[in-house]
C-alpha cells in the first residue's frame, strides 16, 4: 500500500512520530506521553485541512480524542481495525406494476458517507444503496440510477448543464416515466432555470431534490425530500422541470415548484425553497400530490419534446449598490462579455454615473437586460425618469423575472443567436413562467413575525 | 451458582452483594453555570412551559463513523413515532431546531470542564474532537447531541481506596419529554443545547451505598468550583449495574442520590433473576435453540369479551394477536424486582417499541382473574393447541401495532433463554425500574462534520490550573487540622467561599477558623431565609466586613448586619454599621435595665435573667459582645439576691 494511504492526512511530526513506532492509519494502539498520560484506542486518517500537530484516536468508547504528536512518548501496536463504511446494499425490487423513474445524480447528499480525507460528507448512490437507506422509495417506482457527476452545487456549470439536459432527452426518448435529478442546494435554482430552457415541454415530470441537512443525520431532510420527488416523477400529471423540497421546516409535506419561479431564500433552513411572486405547482406528502393550480402542463405519452442545449458563457450578472462606478461595466465590455444582467434597486434602477457605461455597452452590442434586487415585483422603468434614460440607453427590463433565471436565460438566448433583436425577443417570451403577466397577491408573503395574526398562525400550525 | 435468593433491601449484607458479584459505575451529569449555550448565543438556564410554535420531526438510523448500524437507533425507527417540539421564542433559536449549523463552542463552558477534569487529576485532551452521539427517541431535534471529550482518567479518594474515572465529556442538554403517548411524543425544548459535563466511572462500587456516596463525593467536587448549576434537574445521574453473569444495565435519568441504593438493589436483584429464571427454563430444555413460541389473530375467538381494554379494541377496530410461548407456563409470573415480575418486561416492551402506551396492554395465562371469562380463556387454549407447560399472552392494536407487539413479545421471551438484554431502564419512584431503550453501543458515534477540532493549548490548561480550586478531600483535611467543627466541615470545603475561609484565617486577619466557617456557611443560610438573593455575596462582601471586625470597628455580631445590609442596599455604608459599645454606655444600659425589671412585678420571677437580657440587647444588638452582657447581668442578679432582695 502506498504511504499516502497508509498515513492518510499525516504529515509532518505526527507522520515522523507514526513511523517510529510504526503505527498506521486503522492500528490499534496504546499510547503513552510525555506527561504520564496513557489513551487506547484506534488511529483515524486525520483531515487534510486540520493541524499537523495531533494525532486522531477513536477509544473503546466511540468518542475521538487529538493527541500532540511530540508528546508521544510510546506507541505499542495491538492491531488493526480497518473502518468497513458500507451503506448496506439491498438489490432494489422490480414491480412491474409501478413507473420506471430514473435518477441522476449531479452530487449533493442523498445517502452518503464520511471523506476522511476532507472530513466532510460524499454520496453513495446506487439503487441499491439507496433502497438499503430508504426501503420505502421501493413502495413508488422502479429506480434506476445513474451518475453523471460528482460536484458541489457551487461547481455546476454549462458542461453538466448541458450533459444533464442531453441524458434527460435520452432517457425521455426511452419511455421513462419520471426523472429526478439529486442536486446540490446552493444553486439548484439555476439549474432548474436552464433546465426549463433546454428541455421543453417534456411529456413526464422533471424534478430537482436534495437535501438541506446531509443524509449522514438522523433528522436529514434528504429521505422525505428523496421519496416526495420519486413519487412527484413517478406519479404526478405535471410534466414540468420543478423542484421538490420541503415545504415547512417539520417532516410533514413537500412543495413542487416550477423551475422558473423558485429560489433558495434561507442558507440552512430545511424550508428554504419559495416559489417567488407566486403560488406553487403542488403539495405533495408520502400518499397525494395536492396540486394548487390548473394551469401546469400535463403529462403525455407523445415524445414531442424540445432539446435546446445553448450556452453561452461570457455573461456577466451585476448587483447594483449605490456608489457603484462605471469601471464595474467597464471592466466587462471590456473583457468580451456579450450579456449583462443588473440586479437594480426598486423598480429597476441604477445610479447616473453608470449611464456612460451603459452607452458603451449599447455601442459594443452588449445585451442589458435589467431584473429587481428585491425579487418579488415587476421591474418598471417608466415610473421614474431614471428609468426612461435608461430604456434609452439599451438597457432591456425582463417584467418579473428572478434575477437568476434572467441571468440563466440569457446565457441560453445569446448561445442561441447574437442578434440583439432576436435575443430579446427569446428573452420576453416566456417559455414556462419565468414571466408571467400577473402577480397573485397571495405570490408576495413574507410574514412578519411578533404581528399577533402572525404568531396566532404559527401557534395553530406546525412551521 | 444461582442458588442464593435476594432478601429485603434492609437485610442485604455487603458479603451477600459479593456474593452476587455486584457492581456498579456512575454516569453523573452536570449542568454548567454559564450565560448561553452550548453551540449557540441562546440563554442557559431559563425554563419556561409555555411556547409560541411546534415542529414535527421523524428520525432515521444512519451508519456510523466505522459503518455500522446502533441497535437503539434501529429499535427507536421501529417505533415510528411522530416527535413534537414546543419551541419559545426566547428560549430557542434556529440552531437548537437543527435549521441552522452550530456556531464555535462555548469557551467559558469548556474552560469549567477542563477545571473540573483537573480535580479528577485528569489528562486533559490536546484537541478536542466534536462527537455526534445518536439520540433517535427525538431528545435532540437534529438527531445526536454534539459531545467532546475533554479528559480522560483521573480518580477520586473513596474508603481506603481510590474510585478510577473513565472519561469526562462536555455536551449538549437534551429537550424535556413532557409526554410520549401511543405514536406521538411531545418535548419541551428550552434545557435544548445547555452547556453539561458528564463524568463516567468504572464499575468499582461493590454495594448499594458505595454508589450513593461515591455520588455525593462527585457532586460536591464539581460544586466546589462555584460553576455549576444547582437545584432540580442541573445534576442527572444514569446508575450502570451489572451482577455475575449479567450485564451493564443503565438506569437512566436518577433525580436523586437517595434514590440510588433502592434502585441499584432492584437492578441487580432483577438481573440475578432472570438469571435463576434462565437456568430454570434450561434445566426444562428450553434453551434459544429450542426455543419456540407463535402467535394468531384470536379476535374473533373472543370478539363478545366483557373484558373492557380488549372489548374496546375490538369496537375500535383494532386485531388482537395471541401469542403462544411454549414450556412458559408459570414463568410469566417469576419474580423479578419488588412486587414486580416477567411479565412486566414484555409489557414494557410492547409499550415502547409496538407503542400501545395504555396500561394494561397485555394479559397472560399466569394471571387469569379479572381478564377473559374462564370459557374464553378456554376456547383460547384449544385455539392456540396448548398443553398445561405453555403460557399465552394476549395483544391488541391497530393491525401494525398489534403485529409489532406480537413480535416483541417473542423476542423478549426468547432473550429470556439467552441472559439479560442489554438495556437502558427508567428509574420508577418505587425504586424499581422499567425498560427504556436498548444499550446503544460505540456505534452511535459520529464525528460532526460541521465543527473542526479544536485545539487545548497548554497556556490556557496553565490559566484554568491557577484558578482551579483545591481538591475537596484535601480541603477537608486541612479543615479538620484547624478545628472546623464537623457540621461545617464538608460545606465549607464544597464552598465557592473556602478561597475566602483561607485567607480570613491567615495574616494579617487571623481571625478565628470556627467562627469564621460558621459565618461563612450559617449567615448565607440566614440571609436566604429572609428572602435575599445571597448569589450577590462574593468573597468581596466577606473580605470587608471581616476586615471591619478584625479592626474592632464591628462586633461579632454586626457581621451578619453588614452582610444584611450589602443584600437589601447593594452597599455596605459603615457608618450605618452598629458600633461597639463604651464600657460606660455598657454600665449606664444595664444599670437602667436592672432598675426598670425592679419596677415590674413579674409573674415568672424566675425568668428574670432573660427579661433583663432582652432588654438590653434590643438595644444593644451588634454592639456588645452577648456574653460579657450576660455575665454582668448574671452576677448583677447573684449580688441582688445576696443581699436578700
Amino acid at each position: 500500500m502506498e504511504d499516502k494511504e497508509l498515513f492518510k492526512g499525516y504529515s509532518s511530526i505526527t507522520l515522523d512520530v507514526m513511523k517510529k513506532w510504526g503505527a498506521f492509519v486503522w492500528s490499534d494502539i496504546d499510547v503513552e506521553t510525555s506527561e504520564g498520560s496513557k489513551y487506547s484506542g484506534i488511529i483515524l486518517p486525520r483531515s487534510e485541512t486540520a493541524d499537523k500537530l495531533h494525532l486522531v484516536l477513536k477509544m473503546a468508547t466511540g468518542y475521538n480524542i487529538g493527541i500532540r504528536a511530540d508528546k508521544i512518548s510510546s506507541i505499542v501496536i495491538k492491531g488493526r481495525k480497518v473502518a468497513n463504511y458500507k451503506i448496506p446494499e439491498k438489490a432494489f425490487p422490480y414491480d412491474k406494476g409501478k413507473p420506471r423513474v430514473k435518477l441522476f445524480g449531479t452530487g449533493g447528499t442523498i445517502a452518503s458517507r464520511l471523506d476522511y480525507r476532507t472530513g466532510a460528507v460524499i454520496p453513495a448512490f446506487s439503487p441499491g444503496e439507496l433502497y438499503g437507506s430508504v426501503p420505502e422509495l421501493a413502495d413508488y417506482c422502479n429506480l434506476e440510477t445513474e451518475k453523471l457527476y460528482g460536484v458541489f452545487s457551487e461547481n455546476m456549470g454549462p458542461e453538466q448543464w448541458i450533459g444533464t439536459a442531453n441524458a434527460i432527452a435520452k432517457e425521455i426518448e426511452k419511455g421513462v416515466k419520471g426523472i429526478v435529478i439529486g442536486h446540490g442546494t446552493d444553486t439548484m435554482h439555476h439549474t432548474a432555470a436552464i433546465l426549463s430552457f433546454m428541455i421543453q415541454n417534456s411529456p413526464v415530470p422533471i424534478v430537482m431534490v436534495g437535501s438541506q441537512r446531509s443524509s449522514d443525520r438522523p433528522s436529514s431532510d434528504a429521505a422525505l425530500n428523496l421519496i416526495h420527488a420519486v413519487k412527484a416523477a413517478g406519479e404526478s400529471d405535471i410534466a414540468e422541470v420543478m423542484v421538490c423540497m420541503f415545504g415547512p421546516t417539520s417532516d410533514s409535506y413537500g412543495l413542487l415548484h416550477r423551475g422558473t419561479r423558485v429560489r433558495k431564500m434561507h442558507s440552512s433552513y430545511r424550508s428554504t425553497f419559495r416559489t417567488i411572486g407566486d403560488i406553487p405547482l403542488a403539495m405533495i406528502d408520502r400518499n397525494k400530490i395536492s396540486p394548487l393550480r390548473q394551469d401546469y402542463k400535463r403529462r403525455r405519452t407523445d415524445n414531442n419534446f424540445i432539446l435546446a442545449p445553448y450556452f453561452e458563457e461570457r455573461v456577466g450578472m451585476v448587483y447594483y449598490y449605490p456608489n457603484m462606478m462605471p469601471d464595474m461595466i467597464d471592466s466587462m465590455i471590456d473583457s468580451g462579455y456579450k450579456g449583462i444582467v443588473i440586479a437594480g434597486t426598486g423598480l429597476g434602477h441604477v445610479n447616473k454615473p453608470l449611464y456612460p457605461a451603459l452607452k458603451r455597452a449599447k455601442d459594443k452590442g452588449v445585451a442589458v437586460y435589467m431584473t429587481v434586487q428585491t425579487l418579488w415585483g415587476y421591474v418598471q422603468m417608466y415610473v421614474y425618469e431614471t428609468g426612461r434614460e435608461m430604456m434609452d440607453l439599451g438597457v432591456v427590463p425582463t417584467a418579473n423575472m428572478l434575477p437568476e433565471v434572467a441571468y440563466m436565460k440569457l446565457c441560453w438566448a445569446l448561445g442561441q443567436s447574437s442578434d440583439l433583436e432576436k435575443v430579446k425577443s427569446i428573452m420576453l417570451d416566456p417559455i414556462n413562467g419565468e414571466t408571467t403577466d400577473r402577480e397573485p397577491s397571495n405570490g408576495y408573503l413574507v410574514y412578519q413575525g411578533g404581528i399577533p395574526e402572525v404568531e396566532e398562525f404559527i401557534s395553530k400550525f406546525r412551521k | 451458582m444461582y442458588d442464593f435468593e435476594f432478601k429485603p433491601f434492609d437485610e442485604m449484607t455487603p458479603e451477600d452483594y459479593a456474593r452476587v458479584g455486584f457492581m456498579s459505575g456512575l454516569e453523573v451529569h452536570q449542568q454548567l453555570l454559564t450565560d448561553q449555550k452550548l453551540f449557540c448565543r441562546c440563554p442557559a438556564g431559563k425554563y419556561q412551559k409555555s411556547y409560541n410554535a411546534e415542529i414535527l420531526r421523524h428520525m432515521r438510523p444512519t451508519l456510523s463513523e466505522l459503518g455500522e448500524y446502533d441497535g437503539t437507533a434501529l429499535m427507536e425507527f421501529k417505533t415510528k413515532k411522530d416527535i413534537i417540539y414546543r419551541i419559545h421564542y426566547d428560549t430557542v433559536c434556529t440552531y437548537e431546531m437543527d435549521d441552522t449549523p452550530p456556531f464555535q463552542i462555548n469557551e467559558q463552558a469548556l474552560d469549567i470542564a477542563i477545571e473540573v477534569g483537573m480535580l479528577y487529576d485528569a489528562y486533559i485532551v490536546d484537541e478536542l474532537h466534536i462527537a455526534r452521539k445518536q439520540y433517535l427517541d427525538g431528545s435532540i431535534p437534529t438527531g445526536f447531541q454534539r459531545t467532546a471529550i475533554t479528559s480522560v482518567g483521573g480518580r477520586i479518594p473513596y474508603k481506603d481506596r481510590y474510585i478510577n474515572i473513565i472519561q469526562m465529556s462536555i455536551e449538549e442538554d437534551s429537550c424535556r419529554e413532557t409526554s410520549d403517548v401511543g405514536h406521538r411524543r411531545v418535548y419541551l425544548t428550552d434545557r435544548l443545547g445547555m452547556p453539561l459535563i458528564e463524568t463516567v466511572t468504572y464499575p468499582e462500587m461493590k454495594t448499594p451505598q458505595e454508589v450513593a456516596e461515591v455520588n455525593q463525593i462527585l457532586r460536591r467536587l464539581v460544586r466546589s468550583t462555584g460553576r455549576v448549576r444547582t437545584g432540580v434537574g442541573a445534576g442527572r445521574e444514569d446508575v450502570n449495574v451489572s451482577v455475575t453473569g449479567g450485564t451493564r444495565i443503565e438506569i437512566k435519568g436518577v433525580p436523586s442520590i437517595k434514590r440510588i441504593p433502592l434502585l441499584t438493589y432492584n437492578e441487580a436483584m432483577r438481573q440475578w433473576n432472570l438469571l435463576r429464571m434462565r437456568q430454570s427454563l434450561a434445566n426444562k430444555g428450553i434453551t434459544p435453540d429450542t426455543f419456540k413460541a407463535n402467535f394468531e389473530d384470536v379476535t374473533k375467538i373472543i370478539k363478545k369479551t366483557h373484558f373492557k381494554p380488549i372489548a374496546d379494541a375490538i369496537h375500535n377496530g383494532f386485531k388482537v394477536n395471541c401469542v403462544k410461548l411454549d414450556g412458559f407456563a408459570g414463568y410469566l409470573k417469576w419474580q423479578t424486582q419488588t412486587d414486580t415480575y416477567f411479565s412486566k418486561e414484555i409489557s414494557d416492551r410492547v409499550r415502547v417499541i409496538a407503542c400501545l402506551t395504555t396500561l394494561p396492554n397485555i394479559i397472560h395465562s399466569d394471571n387469569i382473574s379479572e381478564t377473559l371469562a374462564s370459557a374464553e380463556w378456554v376456547a383460547l387454549k384449544k385455539f392456540m393447541n396448548v398443553t398445561a407447560d405453555d403460557a399465552l399472552i394476549l395483544v391488541w392494536g391497530d393491525d401494525a401495532d398489534a403485529l409489532m407487539g406480537a413480535n416483541e413479545i417473542i423476542i423478549r421471551a426468547r432473550e429470556a433463554t439467552i441472559g439479560i438484554p442489554s438495556e437502558t431502564r427508567q428509574a420508577y419512584p418505587d425504586g424499581t425500574n422499567g425498560f427504556e431503550r436498548i444499550l446503544p453501543g460505540p456505534e452511535r458515534m459520529y464525528p460532526d462534520t460541521d465543527l473542526p477540532p479544536k485545539p487545548i493549548t497548554d497556556e490556557r490548561k496553565k490559566l484554568i490550573r491557577a484558578r482551579a480550586p483545591e481538591q475537596i478531600w484535601i480541603r477537608t483535611q486541612k479543615y479538620t487540622k484547624l478545628g472546623v467543627p464537623d457540621d461545617l466541615l464538608e460545606e465549607l470545603a464544597v464552598s465557592r467561599f473556602a478561597p475566602s475561609f483561607e485567607l480570613l484565617i491567615a495574616e494579617p486577619f487571623n481571625l478565628d477558623p470556627v467562627f469564621v466557617a460558621s459565618a461563612i456557611i450559617q449567615y448565607p443560610k440566614r440571609l436566604r431565609r429572609r428572602g435575599l438573593p445571597i448569589e450577590k455575596l462574593t468573597h468581596d462582601e466577606f473580605e470587608k466586613v471581616f476586615k471591619l471586625y478584625s479592626s474592632g470597628k464591628i462586633l461579632k455580631d454586626a457581621v451578619l448586619i453588614a452582610l444584611d445590609m450589602f443584600l437589601r442596599n447593594g452597599e455596605i455604608d459603615e457608618s450605618k454599621l452598629p458600633s461597639p459599645c463604651t464600657d460606660e454606655e455598657i454600665n449606664i444600659r444595664v444599670g437602667m435595665a436592672m432598675k426598670q425589671i425592679n419596677h415590674i412585678t413579674l409573674i415568672n420571677p424566675e425568668k428574670k435573667y432573660e427579661i433583663v437580657m432582652g432588654i438590653i440587647m434590643d438595644d444593644l444588638r451588634g454592639r456588645v459582645d452577648g456574653k460579657m452582657v450576660s455575665e454582668m447581668v448574671s452576677s448583677l442578679l447573684n449580688s441582688e439576691m445576696s443581699n436578700g432582695r
